[in-house]
């Protein structure tokens, strides 16, 4: 791959992950692409219009801003002739932003991109049911009043009863399986109890109150204003005080009663965008910009739907071996949390040595990820998973986090449901 | 690609008809294959007015098919901006007595019924504004239709007029005549969506289906007009007295007859000829002549031309996209949302992110009073950045530091943005009573800084003062003019002066008003003088609503650093500001505030002074005086503007010096003299008066 031209990560910043309470939050999911995108602009030397390409990764379309992304750019003043498309790779589509831009860039065609990631699950829609769908067309198509009449006696009663577009978003199509149901399945497999998952929720929160106090997340996190009137500064469903016994009394969320899975050790649902700014060399120099890290190498991998979880091992490792890094080359880990059981069934993977040598193809077990090296400010089960924006933000984190500790090499990867993984190697420049 | 596509296209293409051509001076005839004839008017300027050359050429052009009508004439504008602006007011300014006004309107009566007589159906495409006579011209034909965004208005009532081209009998017969009557009394404009409503227009359709809908009309009987009920009870006097005699008292109570002969004009020409046409007619040109000759109506009239000339101050291009604004109070957020409201990037820092977020509120609420859509209300939104780091300070065109009056604080925040701003940015100081050139002494580089002087609210008062001072550059303050210009604002250029223009001349005012309730007047009673006067409200209600703190904190300035007398702020209004009670923000200064008004009794019974008005006003024609012998403004007009767009010094008084002028500088000189001799040297004339007499 020397002969390709490098990818180099020049800054990116993210709103606050706002905790959905429901109800629609402040923002949609252009909202929010607009809230980060602008002060990230605003602090670089480059002209609105001087990239050639924007990407948004967003699960969640809401109706009235179809391509979010090209919508996003118009606000962001980045100019009529600005393409701009959007990217769908469910929870890895804000890494598939940053991945597209990255292949862009590589081989030739596009000098300076725009690359992120947007959700605002609390907008999701509620899905009317099939039976009312077909109702209310029947009314629409009705000839006089005395048909419609008629037809009120055909309504039933859970025609009202909206199914939530989100529940059904989470739920895997092929397996019936909901994404809490694959992390059950996980911890499991890989022999997770209910007490490790805790543990590793409860760290989550602590790390990411610790990185909040330090001030470690100013200017990764750019606060958002909505109109009336509010400012939101920090990813709010941090629980500094989260203990064991406060998360052992919660009940399992997904298989009642003797499930592990329980709210307190899940990703928590958010609303949230993240943006990255991505240059070639040639644009680098020609707008004087300071690149933070250089992208060496991304990859997918698929697996069993109702495994989902194990994504990260798949795509991480196969990247690795590709590039003839060891695990002692990586300095620092980011993988995204979409439950606690299920990161620690990735980890406890890495130590088998028949999963190794049988799925991964390597000769003897990968080994033990020291935790001090892994999402070393927190994660989802504390600040929050907007699905499309997930992947941006830890592949954000991870230059923000190496850049302060002064690590040299890191992986960001992620579990996407529907059974893929995604994964991107980054060095510092 | 090279340039954007609708640069190339165009924005739009109007619809102008087909068919051979024939010239006509502002007007262009057209006649297609299927016998439409389109009138085109295109005048010289990008807009049309309705001139006395114009209506002469009209009558050419109706000579011309009078004989051989077309099955249908269209009249229409070929300018993009809209239909016609009215009527031009320069020729206004030169009317020489009634009876000559009287003969020319008439000339122009004949060739609008001549087109009205026409014997083939006649109608008006209108886009954009159809104003007093652009407005009655289009009311002369049989059908009117409108491209979305167009709208319909007769200002004439804010230059003291009222139509004169037959508007109030043509408008009064098409539409429900009280609105008709509202319309005409209050200058309020109707837009596309309300005119359909009130039955000035028939249909409304875009641009690229104007032809279609014109030749649909070929054959339609009706000549689309229909008057309901409503208006034929109108054609009773009775009737007409009862809702004249409603309209009489809503306009004296904001428009009192003494001060705005027009509208009361209007209601009696309505109610002494409503329904007869012909005696309408020649009342209302007779009512126009009178009018036009008042000093009134010449005193609005300068006003208009007043506003035109402050505009040509900020000529050209800004150079200012971007504007970063210092200070999230309730200036620096009034004009960073004005900014973005008006198209410009702005970003707005302070210290802390609670007032940056109650700007962006507060912007949304102004975006909304200044009637934009929810699209351009985003719009604006998106354009205006709360930037609690600053990012957007070191690539502005235009800094605008709009801190707390503290000068210390002031000049360490210049001296702090001047390190990080763009070299070639402009930096301007909002303040309005610190002098620039000790502001300036911190700077570096001072020519590229000076003042702006914005008024509360930003969104309402037009005037902006731009402040030079010893070292600005002329192209940092022409680029400032031009940049207020181009927010929609008026800029009056002013030196640096304790206090610039408005705020000495003003003062003075407020002062006075304070000493008298000092000497036991009532507030009310004092307030009512100078509305009495023509103010728009009085100084005691002024000064609550500014805030008594920061009038005492200009009082004090002006004492410190003028040569002339200024009084003490006189103990009640100190104590009252210790207890808390500071004016409206506080809920009570002077009066008591509720919903946004203050509570006024009647007032106490006592018989004011003699000189009650004149100890208000004339201090405001001295400090005049002393500003332009002392060079603050370059001349007199820019002075009167400025304090009719920011304090609404009676317009129809032309301004504080206009008004010196009309009454005799003598006579003022004299009255001052008086006044120093019965209440102190405080009133003693300024030297400068000397040259005026």
């Amino acid at each position: 791959m020397s002969d390709h031209r490098p990818v180099y990560i020049v800054d990116g910043a993210r709103t606050p992950f706002l905790k959905v309470r429901g109800g629609p939050g402040p923002f949609t999911p252009v909202d929010l692409a607009v809230q980060c995108g602008r002060p990230l602009l605003a602090r670089q030397p480059l002209a609105r219009n001087a990239f050639d390409l924007v990407i948004l990764g967003c699960v969640n379309v809401i109706a009235d801003e179809m391509n979010p992304a090209r919508v996003a750019a118009l606000r962001l003043g980045m100019g009529e002739d600005t393409v701009a498309f959007t990217v769908q790779i469910n929870c890895g589509s804000g890494m598939q932003s940053i991945d597209t831009a990255y292949r862009y860039i590589r081989d030739g065609s596009a000098n300076l991109v725009l690359a992120g990631g947007a959700e605002a699950l609390s907008h999701a829609p509620l899905v009317l049911r099939k039976g009312a769908v077909e109702w209310y067309a029947g009314m629409a198509r009705a000839k006089g009043s005395i048909e419609r009449v008629s037809m009120m006696t055909d309504v039933k009663a859970d025609f009202f009863k909206p199914v939530i577009g989100l529940e059904r978003g989470l739920t895997d199509p092929i397996t019936d399986l909901n994404m809490g149901q694959t992390a059950e399945i996980l911890a499991h497999r890989f022999d997770i109890s209910r007490e490790k998952a805790d543990r590793y929720a409860m760290e989550s929160h602590h790390r990411l109150a610790n990185a909040q106090e330090q001030g470690w997340l100013d200017g990764e996190v750019e606060p958002a204003f909505d109109r009336d009137g509010t400012a939101y500064d920090k990813d709010d469903g941090v629980r500094p005080d989260s203990s064991m016994e406060s998360l052992a009394k919660l009940s399992p969320a997904f298989e009642k009663p003797y499930g592990k899975v329980t709210p307190g050790n899940s990703s928590q649902i958010t609303d949230g965008a993240s943006w990255l700014i991505l240059a070639s060399e040639d644009a680098v120099k020609q707008h004087g910009l300071k690149p933070l890290a250089v992208i060496r190498d991304s990859q997918w991998s698929a697996l069993d739907p109702s495994v989902m979880g194990l994504g990260p091992v798949l795509c991480s490792t196969e990247m690795m071996t590709r590039n003839a890094l060891t695990r002692e080359q990586i300095d620092l880990w980011e993988i995204n949390e979409a439950f606690a059981a299920q990161v620690l069934a990735c980890l406890a993977a890495w130590e088998d040595e028949t999963f190794c040598r049988e799925v991964l193809d390597l000769p003897e077990a990968f080994g033990a990820i020291n935790r001090d090296s892994l999402n070393v400010d927190g994660g989802a089960v504390a600040l929050g998973h907007p699905v499309g924006t997930s992947g941006n933000r830890i592949v954000l984190h991870l230059v923000q986090a190496m850049s302060r500790l002064g690590k040299k090499r890191g992986i960001a990867t992620e579990c996407i449901g529907g059974g893929l993984g995604g994964a991107m190697l980054v060095e510092m420049t | 690609m090279t340039k954007p596509v609708l640069s190339v296209i165009g924005e739009m293409k109007l619809e102008l008809g087909s068919g051979e051509e024939t010239a006509f001076g502002n007007w262009r005839l057209r006649q297609d294959a299927d016998r439409i004839a389109w009138a085109i008017l295109d005048g010289k300027g990008s807009t049309n007015t309705l001139s006395e050359a114009v209506l002469t050429d009209l009558s050419k052009l109706l000579d011309a098919i009078e004989s051989q009508p077309p099955k249908l004439l269209v009249l229409r504008s070929a300018k993009p901006g809209g239909f016609v602006a009215g009527a031009d007011i320069s020729e206004f300014r030169d009317a020489k007595d009634e009876a000559s006004v009287a003969d020319r309107l008439r000339e122009g009566h004949g060739v609008i019924d001549r087109l009205e007589a026409l014997k083939c159906p006649t109608v008006a495409v209108i886009h954009g504004y159809a104003l007093g006579g652009g407005f009655e011209l289009a009311l002369a034909c049989d059908r009117r239709i409108a491209i979305e965004g167009a709208w319909f208005g007769f200002p004439e009532v804010r230059l003291g007029l009222h139509p004169g081209l037959g508007g109030t009998f043509r408008l009064s017969e098409l539409i429900d005549p009280t609105e008709a009557m509202t319309m005409m009394l209050t200058g309020k404009s109707a837009h596309t969506k309300k005119a359909r409503q009130l039955g000035i227009i028939e249909a409304v359709v875009e641009e690229r289906h104007v032809r279609a809908a014109v030749q649909a009309l070929l054959g339609k009987d009706d000549d689309g007009s229909k008057r309901g009920l409503k208006a034929a009870i109108f054609d009773m006097g009775p009737a007409r007295k009862l809702a004249a005699n409603r309209m009489r008292s809503q306009t004296e109570a904001k428009a009192p007859q003494e001060h705005y002969p027009a509208p009361h004009a209007l209601i009696d020409l309505w109610e002494t000829h409503g329904g007869d046409r012909d005696a309408m007619q020649e009342a209302e040109i007779k009512s126009f002549a009178r009018l036009l000759m008042s000093d009134t109506a010449q005193n609005l009239i300068r006003v208009f031309f007043l506003r035109e000339a402050l505009k040509k101050n900020g000529v050209g291009k800004s150079g200012i996209e971007t504007v970063h604004v210092v200070g999230a109070g309730t200036m620096g957020a009034e004009i960073a949302a004005w900014c973005a409201i008006k198209g410009l990037r702005v970003t707005i820092s302070d210290i802390k992110l609670e007032p940056l977020a109650k700007a962006v509120k507060d912007a949304a609420s102004t975006a909304r009073d200044a009637h934009l859509s929810d699209i351009e209300i985003r719009d604006a939104l998106d354009r205006m950045m709360p930037d609690p780091r600053e990012y957007g300070l070191a690539n502005a065109d235009l800094i605008i530091e709009a801190a707390p009056e503290k000068p210390e604080l002031k000049r360490d925040l210049l001296t702090s943005i001047e390190a990080r701003a763009r070299k070639d940015a402009i930096i301007a100081t909002n303040t309005s009573s610190l002098e620039l050139d000790g502001l300036a002494a911190v700077m570096k580089k001072s020519g590229r800084f000076a003042g702006l002087h914005f008024f509360n609210p930003v969104s309402k008062l037009d005037l902006v003062e731009v402040v030079s001072h010893d070292k600005a550059t002329r192209k940092t303050l022409s680029q400032l003019n031009a940049f207020v210009t181009a927010i929609g604002h008026l800029p009056a250029p002013v030196k640096s002066y304790p206090g610039f223009l408005v705020n000495r001349v003003l003062t003075p005012y407020l002062l006075e008003a304070a000493l008298m309730v000092d000497e036991g007047i009532d507030p009310v009673q004092i307030d009512r003088a100078a509305e009495e006067f023509g103010m728009p409200m009085g100084p005691l209600e002024v000064a609550d609503r500014v805030g008594l703190d920061i009038c005492l904190h200009v009082a004090d300035s002006l004492r410190d650093n003028l040569d002339t007398p200024i009084p003490d702020v006189p103990d009640w209004m100190a104590k009252r500001m210790e207890s808390g009670r500071l004016g409206v923000k506080s809920g009570e200064g002077i009066y008591a505030w509720e919903d946004g008004k203050p509570k006024k009794g009647k007032g106490g019974n006592h018989p004011l002074p003699k000189d009650a008005q004149d100890r208000l006003i004339l201090p405001m024609l001295n400090a005049a005086v002393e500003c332009l012998r002392k060079d603050v403004v370059a001349d007199a007009d820019t002075l009167d503007a400025a304090m009719i767009f920011a304090t609404g010094f009676a317009p129809f008084r032309g301004g504080p010096m206009h008004y010196a002028r009309q009454r005799g500088i003598n006579d003022v000189v004299s009255a001052l003299m008086e006044l120093a001799e019965s209440h102190g040297p405080r009133f003693a004339p300024d030297l400068g008066w000397k040259d005026l007499g």
